[in-house]
């Protein structure tokens, strides 16, 4: 070969490689901590964003490496990035500042708290309320027959759970009830959105509580019946397929996939209740623009299409998540979606529903405030030690992070002057 | 060129390479651990130190490495001389010993789960056999020695082969005449192996070694597999601290008490394994 055609095979080469480039960068990029899972990132992909003008590249990534990349962005002054997808709690973690205000976009959530939230304590959007989800119970109808006498599945009281997952074990000889108590299960969630809120009617001021010494003999009793292999679950919808948990608690979109692959094996309903109502949390993801989004417009006109109703029916489709503005349900619904819905409609609309809220406030201290709860759940209850002394001694982390961040009480604490107390 | 200059400007790329790429980060790292509330301060360092998983997270590092490194060595040392024996079909062997090394560690524990599992392999196998009536739990935090052993199985598996790679490298090297002279002294394949072999594989021996300590304390993904949250440590604690507290400079503290633990490890090696001046092969 002469050197000029080899010469000039380099540079078509090049040409080409430069076409590719130039078609790439036209693409707006989507970085999400949200619908990871390669099906659910497919779907948003092909069933949501393949009906916007502008090509999108669909990004979900881990937290660590989607906060990594966004701040060495951010301090390079210089971005890739065109829209944020993520939950609360990850937005929370970030300054204002990086973030652009949202409020001249036109829309926002129907819910006015979660429009609040999305403030993130300025007085300007930071970022748009896009999608939402809660916890809930599933189980297998296998365990059906065990429920005990008198109870309504529906309206469970957290001593009939113990008493059904019991009967269960006493009747199959396995512990049954499955739990995320995984590297990556939501365990946190449950403590903080529906154990605390159940037995004493708070999460931060009522944390050594006699109410929760209370709640935490329980959650041992319960865990005496739960499977333990649940400290390697953290996506329940694997357990219920298997087998290995017939009556579990989990994120709705952690559970979808088995309501989706056999719809007619598996009930959902809503968390149980204790002496101070049936607590519950919802899960609230957002959009945001990073203050170095190379284009604007584009970025904002994404949003936008996030937000229309039929974009949101289509993200329900794809994510199991809910829409944050009005809209008319299809039929067409996949399974899990349909019994998902079902549940938390009956788990908010119940007589003795005590609804939490996110943790707001804590900025970047939302891990520590996580690990307080988590820790006092591996102390408790799977190393066994005394629940007034763990709960003495993490009252002072606690308190520690409240007093650090100034955060005041959210439902369903009493609100409090200043940072949250912890009695 | 002048050849006294010669192999500093060989080294001249790796040395520049190595500032930029690890020096100069290593720097970074430091200067946050050692940074708190815009001062020089060991708050990071009490902070990391002071949590109740600390020592729990250090004792199941040191203990895991203690477990896996010896069992690792002896392996090796068994499974090179035996290549090193072999004259048909010895890169074969070789390349199927060194399969593992290819797989990257969370799939090795990813592989490993599937084994122990409650519907697992070796669940499934047992209940085939009719050795048990249901599956039973290996993995949950009642059973630390079980999930122990696991971790230490799925590490030994998946990275033994490197250190029988340095050592075939190594034993290649050794002089066939010292193994004819013994035989002819009447020495038995024992004493030709204590006497001969691992004294002149002491160089081999020492870098697989350092290599494999180090390795050892930074095990992660295997254990983040297999031991989910109940058996914590040192790396998963530095992630822990980076992703999920979002607390750099608690995870820079951490990194360095991990690299020093290193360091002393490393320095022990080199003077126990220490090969005496002027001696060659």
């Amino acid at each position: 070969m002469s050197l000029a055609k080899k010469l000039s095979m380099a540079a078509s080469g090049l040409v080409l490689i430069a076409c590719a480039t130039a078609a790439e960068a036209k693409d707006l990029l989507f970085w999400s901590t949200q619908a990871r899972p390669v099906q659910e990132a497919q779907a948003m992909r092909e069933g949501v964003l393949s009906g916007f003008d502008t090509p999108v590249d669909y990004q979900p990534n881990e937290d660590g490496p989607w906060l990594t990349r966004l701040k060495a962005e951010l301090q390079a002054g210089k971005g890739t990035i065109d829209v944020l997808g993520a939950l609360h709690g990850n937005f929370a973690a970030m300054s204002a500042d990086d973030l652009m205000d949202l409020d001249d976009l036109g829309v926002s959530a129907q819910s006015t708290t979660f429009n609040t939230l999305a403030k993130l304590g300025t007085d300007k959007m930071q970022y748009l309320p896009w999608m939402q989800a809660s916890y809930i119970m599933a189980a297998s109808k296998q365990a059906l027959p065990y429920l005990p006498e008198g109870a309504d599945i529906n309206a469970l009281t957290y001593d009939q759970l113990i008493a059904w997952t019991a009967n269960v074990e006493e009747a199959t000889g396995e512990k049954k009830f499955g739990f995320p108590a995984g590297p990556k299960g939501l365990k946190h969630r449950f403590f903080q959105g529906y154990l605390y809120p159940s037995y004493t009617n708070g999460v931060v001021r009522t944390f050594a509580s006699d109410a929760a010494v209370t709640a935490w003999e329980k959650f041992r009793e319960l865990w005496s019946h739960t499977n333990p292999a649940s400290t390697n679950f953290s996506f329940l919808q694997e357990q219920l397929l298997s087998g290995d948990a017939w009556i579990v608690f989990d994120h709705t979109s952690r559970l979808a996939q088995a309501f989706n692959d056999r719809p007619d094996d598996f009930v959902a309903f809503p968390a149980p209740a204790g002496p101070t109502g049936r607590g519950f949390m919802p899960v609230l993801a957002g959009l945001a623009i990073p203050k170095t989004a190379p284009d604007m417009e584009a970025s904002k006109a994404l949003v936008q299409y996030l937000m229309k109703p039929e974009t949101q029916i289509a993200t329900l489709k794809a994510t199991n998540f809910f829409p944050v503005v009005d809209v008319a349900l299809p039929d067409d619904l996949p399974p899990s979606v349909k019994a998902a819905g079902d549940a938390v409609a009956k788990m908010s609309g119940s007589a003795d529903a005590n609804p939490g809220l996110l943790p707001a406030g804590l900025g970047d201290m939302g891990g520590d405030f996580n690990r307080v709860y988590v820790d006092t759940f591996e102390r408790i209850v799977l190393a066994g030690q005394d629940i007034r002394t763990v709960l003495d001694d993490q009252k002072k982390v606690l308190a520690g992070i409240m007093e650090k961040t100034g955060a005041p009480c959210w439902a369903p604490d009493a609100p409090s002057e200043g940072a949250c107390p912890v009695e | 060129m002048n050849p006294r200059l010669l192999p500093y400007i060989l080294i001249l790329p790796v040395t520049l390479f190595l500032i930029v790429f690890f020096l100069y980060p290593f720097a970074l790292v430091a200067q946050e651990a050692f940074t708190a509330g815009g001062g020089l301060s060991l708050q990071n360092f009490r902070e990391v130190v002071g949590y109740w998983k600390f020592p729990i997270s250090l004792r199941n590092t040191l203990l895991l490495a203690a477990a896996v490194v010896p069992v690792q060595l002896a392996l090796a040392l068994l499974m090179a001389t035996m290549v090193n024996r072999m004259n048909r079909g010895r890169d074969l062997v070789l390349y199927v010993w060194t399969i593992p090394l290819g797989i990257s560690d969370l799939a090795a524990g990813i592989i490993w789960l599937a084994i122990f599992e409650q519907s697992g392999f070796l669940n499934s196998m047992m209940g085939g056999l009719g050795l048990i009536d249901r599956p039973a739990n290996f993995l949950s935090y009642q059973h630390p020695m079980i999930v122990f052993t696991a971790i230490a199985l799925a590490e030994i598996w998946r990275a033994t082969a490197i250190m029988l790679v340095i050592l075939v490298a190594g034993i290649g090297l050794i002089p066939k005449e010292y193994y004819e002279a013994a035989e002819v002294f009447g020495a038995s394949p024992w004493q030709r192996f204590v006497k001969i072999t691992l004294p002149l594989l002491r160089p081999s021996l020492q870098t697989a070694l350092i290599l494999r300590v180090v390795l050892a304390f930074e095990i992660f993904a295997v254990v983040a597999a297999l031991g989910g949250t109940i058996f914590p440590v040192l790396m998963g604690e530095i992630y822990a601290y980076q992703f999920d507290l979002l607390n750099g400079g608690a995870a820079a503290a951490l990194a360095l008490i991990v690299l020093a633990i290193s360091i002393a490890f490393t320095l022990i090696i080199l003077r126990v394994l220490r090969v005496p001046k002027g001696a060659t092969i």
